[in-house]
Order: C-alpha cells, then sequence, then structure tokens
C-alpha cells in the first residue's frame, strides 16, 4: 500500500514543523507588493464580498463581450484597409474577381478567404457585437425589474443608459465599414436620415460625408470613430459604471441576515476570480463557437455596394431593427411649405423616437422617485410583483419595442407565415399604440394576483400535498407553514406609503404654483400605488402562525390515529 | 483561272443584254419551285405532326385549364371586372412550359399568387398545352437547351461568366429575391420565390415570360448570353459550400438576430444561471460529504 505523502505531517511533534519554501506564485507576488504597495492597496478590494444570483452575471456577458470585441477587433484592424479608393479585386473568391469596388470590401474580402483564421474572427466580431448590445438590454431591464436603479444608483444607470446607446452607433459604424452592399445600403438610409432633419439636414449630411453621399472619405470617419473614438468612450463609461458598482456595493435579494446595512455573499478572491474569470472564457467559447459555425454577414454574397443596387432583406442589424420597423410602417406623411418638404415619415420614426425612447429611459428612475417621494436609499432588491406600476411600465415599453422591432422584419414574416406584408403593416400600426397599455394592463394586473398569493403562502402556507377526510367526508389539502428564510424573503419588503390626500395637501397653505404642482404628484403617487396588496401585518402573521400550529398537531393526531379513524372535528 | 476569268468574262459581257433580266428571273423561279418541290412535303409531314400535338393540347387545354382560361384560352373575368384567369393568347410556349413545368399550373385555388407545387402533368403534355397555347397568338418558344443550359459555357470562361452574371443577377434579381436567391416578399400576399436549385430552363424561362408579378426581361433588355451568365451564377451559388457556416435560410440580418438572441445570448444567460447554481465547492460530492 502507498502512503500519501502529502497528508503526512512534516512533524512527528517532538520537532517544530519545517516551513515550506516559497511558492513561485507567493514570491512573485512578494516580489511586487514590496515595490508596488499592492497589498495595501488591494487588501480591501480583493476580499470585498459580492452576492450572488444569475441574474447580477447578466452585466458580465457584456463585458466580455466587449473584452471579445477588443481582441477580435484588433485582429481584423490588421487587415482591414478603411479606403474607398477604387480597386479591382483579385482575391481568391473566384464569382467576384475582377469586379470594382472599394479597398475596404476587397481587404473585408481577403479576411474572410486569405487570411488565415480571418472569417472566423470576423464572424466573431459580429457576433460579439450582436450579444454585447443584447446582454446591455437584459440586464438593464434586470436592474430596473429588480429596483436596482433606486438611489443611490441613479447615475450608474445613466451611464448604463449611455452605454446602450453608444454600443449601438458603435454597431453600426462597424455594420457599414465592409461597404458591402447591404451595409452601403445602410449608410444610404443613413444619409436620407440626415437630410431629412430640417434646415441643417444637407449640410450636417455634406459635412459627415465630405460632400455629397457616397464622397470618398465616410469609411475612414467611420472607421476612426469605430476603432478609436467610441470604444475609448466606452471603455471610459465602463469602468465609471464598474467603480460606482464598487463603491456603491452590489445590490441584493432580500434574505435572512440580509439588511440595507451590508452585503451577504462570497469575496471577489478567490470565488468571483474564479466564477467571473470563468464566465469569460465561457463567453468567449460560445462566440467562438458561433463564429465557427453560424454564418453572419456573408459579403462576398451581397458585392461591394453600388446605388444602383439592392436586396430584398435589406435590414439593419438586430439593435437597429426597431426605428427601421417603425419607417416600415408610417403612412406616407410630408409636408410642403415655402418650397421646403418636411418628411414627417422620416422624421418621426429615426429622428425623434429612438431619442425620445433613450429620453424615457434615463428619466425613468427620476420619475419615480418623483412620484414615490422615496428619498432613501436601497440596496435590498424587489421582487418584481411588488411594484406593479414600475414592471408593467417596463412591460409596456418592451411591447412597444418588440413590436416595432417585429415591424422591420415584415418582409421576413411576410414571406415565413404566407401573409400579407400590407396586412402587416396595417396591423403594426395600431399594434404599437394599443399593444403597449394591454400589456400594461395585464402586467400590473398579473403582478397584483402575484402579490396575493404570496401573501397566501405567507399566512396559510403552502401546499402540503397531504389531503384529508372530514368525519363528512368531505376532503381537504393541508397546508403547511412556509419555511423561515422563505417567509423573511417576502415579508422583507416594505409596505406601501400612502401618497397625500389633496385636502392635506390643501391644509399645508402652500403658494397656489406648489400645490398644484404637489397635488399632481399625489394623483400620480395614488396611481402608482393603486390597487396593491399590501404584506400582512405582525398581528396577522402571529395569527396566521397560531393557526398553523394548531393544524400541524391536527394533522399529527390524525396521521397517529390512522387510516379510517378521525381525530378532532375541523374547525373551518 | 485565266480560263475561267475568260470565260466569266465572256458572260459579263452580255450583262446589259436584252435577254439577260429574263435569264435571271426565270433561274430565279426554277430555284425557287426546285426548292419548294424539294421541301414542301417534309414541312406537310411537321404540319400534321403539330396538328396532332396541338389537339392533343387542345384536349387537355379543355379539361385542365379552361375553367379558368375560357374554353379559347380567352381569359375569364369575375363579376367585379378582375382576372379570374387571364387570357393566353399571346404569352407564348415558354410561359406555359414554365407555369406548367414548375407545378405552378393547374393551381390549387385562387390566390395571390401560384405557388410552387407537385408537377401534375407529364413531359409530353406539358409539350402538347405549349403547343396548344403557342398556337393562340405569339409569345416566345420553349428556348433550345444551348441557350441556358450552364454545361454549354466554355470552361475557360466559365469565370468571366459567373462574374458578369453574378453583378447582373445583383443589380436585377436580388431586389425581389434576395442576395443569394432566398426570396422576398412583395405587396399584398404576393412573394418572389426562392430560386435556388431551381431547373436553368425554368431560370431562363422565368425571364423571358416574366411569371405573375414578375418583370419581363426580354432578350433586349438581357441578352440570351447574359440570362446564360446569371443561370452560371446561380449554380456557383448552388454548388459553392457554405464558406461561413450556417446560414439560417439566407434571409440576412433579421435571422442573424434571431439566432444571437436565442442561441447567443440563451446560451449564455443559460451559463450564468449555471454558474450562480454552483458554490465555492468544486464538487457536488464534497458538499454532499460537508453535509
Amino acid at each position: 500500500m502507498s502512503v500519501d505523502v502529502s497528508k503526512v505531517a512534516s512533524t512527528n511533534g517532538s520537532t517544530p514543523a519545517t516551513p515550506q519554501g516559497p511558492k513561485a506564485a507567493g514570491a512573485i507576488a512578494n516580489w511586487a507588493d514590496e515595490r508596488l504597495g499592492l497589498g495595501t492597496a488591494m487588501k480591501k478590494n480583493l476580499r470585498k464580498v459580492f452576492p450572488d444570483h444569475w441574474s447580477f452575471m447578466l452585466g458580465e456577458i457584456a463585458l466580455w463581450s466587449f473584452v471579445v470585441l477588443l481582441l477580435t477587433g484588433t485582429f481584423l484592424t490588421l487587415w482591414f484597409d478603411p479606403s474607398m479608393t477604387e480597386v479591382y479585386y483579385n482575391g481568391s473568391y473566384d464569382p467576384l474577381r475582377g469586379v470594382h469596388m472599394s479597398s475596404a470590401m476587397a481587404s473585408t474580402l481577403d479576411i474572410s478567404f486569405d487570411v488565415r483564421g480571418g472569417l472566423l474572427v470576423r464572424q466573431m466580431h459580429h457576433w460579439a457585437a450582436a450579444i454585447f448590445v443584447a446582454s446591455m438590454m437584459i440586464h438593464l431591464m434586470r436592474v430596473y425589474f429588480t429596483g436596482a436603479f433606486r438611489k443611490p444608483r441613479e447615475l450608474n444607470w445613466v451611464i448604463g443608459c449611455l452605454l446602450l446607446l453608444l454600443g449601438t452607433i458603435e454597431g453600426f459604424t462597424g455594420y457599414s465599414l465592409p461597404d458591402d452592399l447591404l451595409s452601403g445600403t445602410g449608410v444610404r438610409a443613413a444619409d436620407g436620415f440626415m437630410k431629412a432633419s430640417p434646415v441643417v439636414g444637407t449640410y450636417m449630411s455634406f459635412f459627415i460625408f465630405g460632400g455629397e453621399f457616397p464622397g470618398d472619405s465616410i469609411i475612414p470617419r467611420f472607421y476612426m470613430a469605430h476603432i478609436l473614438l467610441l470604444p475609448a468612450l466606452i471603455l471610459a463609461l465602463i469602468a465609471a459604471h464598474m467603480l460606482l458598482l464598487v463603491y456603491h456595493k452590489h445590490t441584493q435579494w432580500p434574505g435572512p441576515g440580509r439588511t440595507e446595512e451590508n452585503v451577504v455573499g462570497y469575496p471577489m478572491l478567490p470565488v468571483y476570480m474564479a466564477k467571473a474569470g470563468g464566465f469569460f472564457f465561457i463567453v468567449f467559447g460560445v462566440i467562438a463557437l458561433m463564429g465557427g459555425l453560424f454564418s453572419i454577414n456573408a459579403v462576398w454574397k451581397y458585392g461591394p455596394y453600388d446605388p444602383s443596387k439592392v436586396t430584398a432583406g435589406s435590414q439593419p442589424d438586430w439593435y437597429m431593427g426597431w426605428p427601421d420597423g417603425l419607417l416600415r410602417i408610417i403612412p406616407a406623411w410630408e409636408t410642403h411649405i415655402w418650397g421646403i418638404t418636411l418628411s414627417w415619415n422620416v422624421m418621426l420614426p429615426i429622428l425623434v423616437a429612438p431619442p425620445l425612447f433613450l429620453m424615457i429611459l434615463i428619466a425613468l428612475p427620476f420619475l419615480e422617485a418623483w412620484i414615490t417621494g422615496d428619498k432613501r436609499e436601497h440596496h435590498l432588491l424587489q421582487r418584481p410583483r411588488d411594484v406593479p406600476t414600475r414592471t408593467a411600465i417596463m412591460v409596456a415599453l418592451m411591447t412597444f419595442y418588440g413590436l416595432s422591432w417585429a415591424a422591420g422584419g415584415n418582409d421576413i414574416i411576410a414571406i415565413k407565415m404566407h401573409l400579407s406584408i400590407n396586412q402587416i403593416t396595417y396591423f403594426m400600426r395600431a399594434a404599437v399604440f394599443i399593444g403597449p397599455v394591454i400589456a400594461f394592463i395585464i402586467a400590473r394586473r398579473w403582478c397584483i394576483s402575484l402579490q396575493r398569493h404570496s401573501d397566501e403562502k405567507l399566512l396559510h402556507g403552502f401546499e402540503s400535498g397531504v389531503l384529508v377526510r372530514s368525519p363528512e367526508g368531505a376532503y381537504a389539502e393541508k397546508h403547511l407553514p412556509l419555511p423561515e428564510s422563505q417567509a423573511y424573503a417576502i415579508t422583507a419588503r416594505d409596505r406601501d406609503p400612502v401618497p397625500e390626500t389633496d385636502e392635506e395637501i390643501d391644509a399645508m397653505g402652500l403658494p397656489a404654483r406648489q400645490t398644484r404642482i404637489r397635488k399632481i404628484r399625489a394623483k400620480l403617487a395614488r396611481l402608482f400605488f393603486a390597487d396593491n396588496v399590501q404584506k400582512p401585518t405582525a398581528a396577522e402573521l402571529h395569527d396566521a402562525q397560531h393557526h398553523a400550529e394548531h393544524e400541524l398537531h391536527e394533522l399529527d393526531s390524525q396521521i397517529e390515529a390512522g387510516p379510517n379513524r378521525h381525530g378532532p372535528t375541523e374547525g373551518h | 483561272m485565266r480560263l475561267l476569268n475568260r470565260s466569266a468574262g465572256r458572260l459579263s459581257r452580255h450583262r446589259r443584254g436584252p435577254i439577260a433580266g429574263v435569264l435571271v428571273l426565270l433561274c430565279g423561279l426554277l430555284l425557287t419551285g426546285g426548292l419548294y418541290a424539294a421541301l414542301a412535303p417534309a414541312q406537310a409531314d411537321d404540319d400534321a405532326d403539330n396538328a396532332a400535338l396541338v389537339q392533343e393540347g387542345r384536349e387537355l387545354f379543355l379539361v385542365g385549364c379552361a375553367f379558368c382560361h375560357g374554353q379559347n384560352g380567352e381569359g375569364v373575368l369575375t363579376q367585379g371586372g378582375s382576372q379570374y384567369g387571364p387570357a393566353l393568347t399571346d404569352v407564348g410556349e415558354a410561359a406555359v412550359d414554365f407555369q406548367v413545368g414548375t407545378g405552378r399550373m393547374p393551381m390549387a385555388q385562387p390566390g395571390s399568387q401560384a405557388p410552387r407545387k407537385e408537377v401534375v402533368y407529364t413531359e409530353e403534355e406539358i409539350a402538347a398545352l405549349a403547343a396548344y397555347v403557342g398556337s393562340l397568338g405569339t409569345g416566345p418558344t420553349i428556348p433550345d437547351g444551348e441557350l441556358y443550359d450552364p454545361e454549354t459555357v466554355p470552361e475557360d470562361e466559365w469565370n468571366e461568366y459567373v462574374v458578369r452574371g453574378g453583378q447582373i443577377f445583383l443589380a436585377n434579381c436580388t431586389a425581389c429575391h434576395n442576395f443569394e436567391g432566398s426570396g422576398g416578399a412583395m405587396p399584398r400576399g404576393g412573394y418572389a420565390p426562392k430560386i435556388r436549385d431551381v431547373d436553368p430552363k425554368h431560370i431562363y424561362e422565368a425571364m423571358l415570360t416574366g411569371p405573375q408579378s414578375m418583370d419581363t426581361f426580354s432578350d433586349g433588355n438581357i441578352p440570351p448570353d447574359d440570362k446564360k451568365a446569371v443561370i452560371a451564377y446561380l449554380t456557383t451559388l448552388n454548388e459553392a459550400p457554405s464558406y461561413s457556416g450556417f446560414t439560417f435560410g439566407g434571409l440576412g440580418p433579421v435571422s442573424e438576430g434571431i439566432i444571437a438572441w436565442l442561441v447567443g445570448l440563451g446560451g449564455l444567460v443559460g451559463f450564468a444561471v449555471w454558474i450562480a447554481a454552483h458554490t465555492t465547492r468544486s464538487s457536488k460530492k464534497k458538499d454532499e460529504a460537508a453535509a
């Protein structure tokens, strides 16, 4: 039998244990610490505690996919030639050999066909971009639904919204760089959008394109924005976003021992170093698999951009899809005054709707704080059901977004579902307005029902699955009290504040204007909290617990009595 | 040689003579008559064959087509005055060969567009139907194989054909049929069908006759050789491997967006749940042992 030496003590007790020689990693850390003072700087942060929940990792997907974007993007810059110099393609893709195109397009084809691993990296870059923006969006939804945007985190919410905007612009500039037929059509559309702005439109377009579309400077300019300006801004905002995260500390779900003053979880080192670090490799791996297996933006099929050509299925990447959808469904509204055409059909969906949507998004935390009058700090999250109006607002916004988004793919829906594109357009015109209202009402009532359900579980316990027959022959299912931790999580929420009545405001004797504003606010607050189910009072809970004990006792005696014999008859 | 020249010269001396015109006329008449005598009987045989084919086609037409297109292919109007079945008097044989040969005709039901489906007539029957409809008026005939068959392109010119065809395809076809021929939507429930893996003859005939909502690309618009180039390009698309992986129908950014969300983000959120479900313990066994 062999002996595992590592488990044998190096001392028998009579002689002191011999210290092991320093490990390599420890030696390096020590070397660095003695010269840079890292230990002091890191002591606090290495042991910083983060709470554990899968939904807290959605922002991490965005972070890691951004890292993948930086890595793959750097690779692509080595071969991409951001120039509109006109060349004849002479690479290995035969069906385009000898075709007249820009250097940008030719070098994109070279990356795809002649650079080793080029197509893989190009596709990884594109998939990572799609996932980057998507993960920012679901991260935003998580933060909103759980109330993590409340004081003191409002500014981090604003930074997040700006990141979403920058990510979208970054995506669009990248989509435009290859100068293929699809992206050229997109740039042409962008040129049209700029020109639709009243008075300054043409100037703006000439300024950006360096003359009339397409000119020969748009690709180099987009390239500068895409690889320098926007990534730098995004990096700076990500840094600010994460510093604020560390400064505010992470929010956590309520539970036993978790309060507004502490954070319960695991330390950064080693737990999150491993979890987050491992997650980076998973994100990288998933994107690499997608880049290797799934086609994205096969530019050789589109061919070079040529204003005389266009293709069916010309859509932007998904994150620009919803304004495109609005553009597709808006009626042809135009006004002609003083020899000027105002293209409402372009202005409203492209120049008005997206900035408005972003403003609403940014304003949400401030609006809610103003309506509820809640100026306290919050570090415990709320379940979406516990703030029904807030949840319903986001569901309504999502419904609007989703319907506009679907409208952006109206042609694909038409051919795949054998529908008329006209009927889809008519339906969407109404649905983008009616849909969010219906969704708001359903989501709100659904939340309230769930609140009621939580309260019932708290007061009457959960369904035990034990069926009991009473002496009269009636059957009833026994309920058992919730485990302490679950009951705690449900009761951790606050009862909603009671909004001021108009009489109370009148009685304050404020100046007329302030009274009016205060009344509007109170009215909104009443709407905000209307019909919410409040958590049970301590007395109700106590009664319920007492009742549950009694029932449990009764059940025990029934079980003891054995089948077909009955304990004391039931009270209710 | 000199002898020939001399005799020709002698003949030439009489070319302005009084009987020269009469003689030339006589020769011309004899030649025409002789040729007619030699060739006319054969043509009469062809006519008889063709008449039989037309008659066979007419019989098929009366059974399968006349309900919508009228007993003599004159078309049928609805009560509202719109077309129930259009007149077929000048559509030509190529149109019949395309519509019936791809299963679009006969239609199973009225609709915004006749979908491609299983072919119901045999090749002989289609030829008979084409002959009958062709006999009703003018219109393009069924093209010869050498016009459309990409196999007839000389090997050293193949790539030149493909490149030219690709550019013609992108300029004229992709606006409706999509950049790789996956199809696209048209107003009021119409659609430009998927045109991958379609018989070259049918692609050629479609360009020639402009079926349903499609434009007609006459030979003046796209010469036969360019049509063949487009077919060569589509053949290349069909035969080329998918360099970039699964294309999800080749529909462009919409399908890519769906994949990014469902596979990409869906998968990553799944991993997030998986990671969060595992605590600091490196394996479940240890966890259970500790419990």
